[in-house]
């Protein structure tokens, strides 16, 4: 049932869990074993490769908006390059370009019977669970960058403003299918109660 | 809550006074109701007249006309605004027409109605008039404002629609079957009104800038602690701070909170005076408030996070947004076991995160309790106050697990109940130990949809309101 809607080889050498923060606290972990939750690895869902590639270009570009920032700097002033600036960037770059990336890949997503779990962050980790019974609308969006990359987001709304569960970096077509399962699921919920 | 016996209705003199309004004729407003309105308009009125007064005083009589020709104006707007008011109850339906340009057609199905409250403002009062606000389930459009009846009719036409509403034949009298939960204290509402921030607030900073410039002043020869301009700002403070107390004071007054078939029943206010249903289902979350300052007397706040709409431009602060105040003020213990008795079960005093959460949070960790009970969720958080938040667990909207770097390497995490409304609307378990926080993610959403299922059993086996069993007299009482 559960349908991994990541792409190849991204979907599957995406890492288990990110260690480097700190020992593995998640809920889902430590449930794996006679927990309510079904946790092998592989029954998530992850996002596209996508989404990785176009956080990292999104660093790469402030990257290079910085570097032309200190350009013009040097024209105008007939100065020298502003080294703070350059600095900036390739920090910008050195730490940011994987940072992204492993933010990208945390990003994961389970249908369960009742209920969907979203989780996501590295530094600062999430763990939404949005029973099917409670979602109100289900929207699929993309802006101008995720067009540009082809892809998508599929966000869940409850009747509280604080459910942040969203799902960022589908391929468009997998999303209106989430899309589409979820609305269903949902109507179901609303019949069945 | 008394309801004359004789059929009050001008419009239908001819049907008995049991079903006065099913007919499906058309009712006007009270006659009167346009100059309510124009009173209630009267200070901007006074404003806009005052200016050109001010502005040539020593001038001609220019302006004359024109302010007797504004007040026509504005009578006459009413008129037509009262005239071309209408509304009905059709089958099923509450319908109300108004506009004279764009008319604008509110229906509203009986069997969405969600609460029927009476408000009358200061000018209302005089005449004996008040409002009737129809509040449907959903957003704000679907409310409907009766504005204004006689003090009689409204209260006939609360009753109907309440009876119409809950689709029962038997006469459903509020006034009949109801128990007072808590009374507002006049002597204690004045102390605590001035205690809290809110109110201070103004004063505070008034007083922080004065402070701040006299200190500036301090080392010059001609320093005096008060000059004109540090008194005209202390004067201008304790107006602010008088005002914000009057008007707080005035809306709390004799305020009480009472249990009807309907739900809660609230009442209170001097100038302006509020009646409101608030349906047990409506109400999405209890926050048990102890501002700092309270702390010293026990006292503490009770508020209703309430689903609906938003606030409205035309609506009163007391009877609109998503929070109403059950009780303003009253010793703690009072509180929790009013707070206790809505959720339906004793509240637990609830547990403290391990002592590793100190490190995160020193200043609210003596704050910081959480607890799991059967139906709903107990959290307190806060700093200098406390926030102590109930959650029915039927309620619950979604659940959150977050755990930032410092908590990962104390072993903690928070785990969030989100309840309906806006961010932060809903419950905390803040920094509760990680294998805490695991247990309760996992059995959570299990919970909230047991929950749920047996409050919606309920509902069907025709009880409204979230409590198993129908009032009883309360046990805070006794003591």
């Amino acid at each position: 049932m559960h349908r991994s809607l990541g792409h190849g080889a991204e979907a599957r050498q995406a890492p288990t869990h990110p260690t480097r923060f700190g020992p593995l606290t998640s809920p889902l972990v430590e449930a794996d074993v006679d927990g309510p939750i079904g946790l092998l690895d592989s029954a998530w869902a992850r996002p596209s490769a996508g989404l990785r590639r176009m956080r990292q270009a999104e660093v790469g570009a402030s990257a290079v908006v910085i570097l032309l920032i200190a350009w013009i700097a040097t024209l105008s002033q007939a100065a020298a390059l502003p080294w703070s600036l350059v600095g900036l960037a390739a920090a910008c770059l050195l730490l940011g370009l994987p940072y992204v990336g492993r933010k990208a890949r945390s990003w994961r997503f389970l249908e369960r019977e009742s209920d969907l779990l979203v989780e996501r962050g590295v530094m600062f980790r999430r763990l939404s669970v949005v029973p099917y019974g409670r979602m109100q609308t289900v929207e699929v969006a993309a802006g101008p960058v995720e067009q540009l990359f082809h892809l998508a987001t599929v966000q869940l709304h409850t009747a509280s403003a604080a459910t942040d569960a969203r799902i960022p970096g589908m391929a468009p077509y997998e999303a209106e299918q989430l899309r589409e399962r979820l609305v269903q699921r949902g109507e179901a919920f609303a019949e069945g109660l | 809550m008394t309801t004359g016996n004789a059929d009050l209705s001008p419009n239908a003199p001819h049907l008995p006074a049991t079903r006065p309004d099913v007919d499906g004729t058309w009712h006007h407003l009270h006659p009167l109701s346009p100059v309510v309105q124009l009173g209630r308009g009267l200070p901007g009125l006074v404003i806009v007249l005052a200016l050109p007064i001010l502005g040539h005083r020593g001038g001609g009589t220019s302006g004359d006309w024109s302010d007797v020709a504004l007040i026509v104006l504005a009578g006459a707007a009413g008129l037509v605004s009262w005239w071309v008011t209408r509304w009905r109850l059709e089958r099923g339906v509450l319908r109300v027409d108004t506009g004279l340009v764009r008319r604008r057609v509110t229906q509203l199905p009986l069997a969405r109605i969600q609460s029927v409250d009476i408000v009358r403002p200061g000018t209302a009062r005089i005449f004996g008039l008040a409002e009737l606000r129809v509040r449907s389930g959903g957003s704000h459009s679907g409310d409907a404002r009766l504005a204004y009846l006689s003090s009689e009719r409204a209260e006939e036409v609360r009753e109907l629609l309440l009876r119409l509403a809950s689709g029962s034949t038997a006469v459903l009298r509020p006034g009949s079957a109801e128990l007072t939960l808590a009374r507002a204290s006049s002597v204690r509402l004045l102390v605590a009104i001035p205690l809290r921030a809110r109110t201070l607030a103004p004063a505070l900073m008034v007083a922080l800038v004065a402070g701040g410039d006299w200190a500036s002043r301090l080392g010059s020869p001609s320093a005096r602690p008060f000059t004109s301009t540090l008194l005209t700002a202390l004067a201008v403070a304790i107006v602010l701070t008088a005002i914000a107390v009057f008007r707080q004071y005035t809306a709390q007054f004799g305020y009480e909170v009472s249990e009807t078939a309907d739900g809660l029943l609230l009442r209170g206010g001097v100038i302006g005076t509020v009646t409101e249903t608030l349906s047990h289902r409506r109400v999405q979350a209890l926050r048990v408030v102890e501002p700092c300052l309270w702390r010293p007397f026990g006292w503490a706040q009770l508020v209703a996070d309430v689903a609906g709409g938003q606030r409205r431009k035309d609506e009163d602060r007391a009877v609109s947004g998503r929070q109403r105040i059950l009780v303003p003020v009253a010793p703690r213990g009072e509180v929790l076991a009013l707070a206790a008795r809505l959720a339906g079960g004793p509240l637990p005093s609830g547990t403290a995160p391990p002592p590793a959460a100190r490190l995160k949070a020193p200043l609210s960790y003596p704050m910081l309790r959480g607890a799991l009970a059967d139906g709903f969720a107990v959290a307190s958080i806060g700093r200098l106050r406390r926030l102590t938040t109930v959650v029915p667990l039927a309620r619950v909207q979604s659940i959150r697990w977050t755990q930032g770097p410092v908590q990962r390497r104390l072993g903690l995490a928070t785990v969030h109940l989100d309840a309906v409304g806006r961010r932060g609307s809903g419950l905390t378990l803040r920094d509760r130990s990680s294998g805490e926080a695991n247990r309760l993610f996992q059995e959570l959403p299990d919970l909230c949809q047991r929950a749920l299922r047996a409050d919606q059993v309920k509902q069907s086996a025709g009880h409204r309101g979230i409590r198993p069993d129908p009032p009883h007299p309360p046990d805070m009482l006794d003591s």
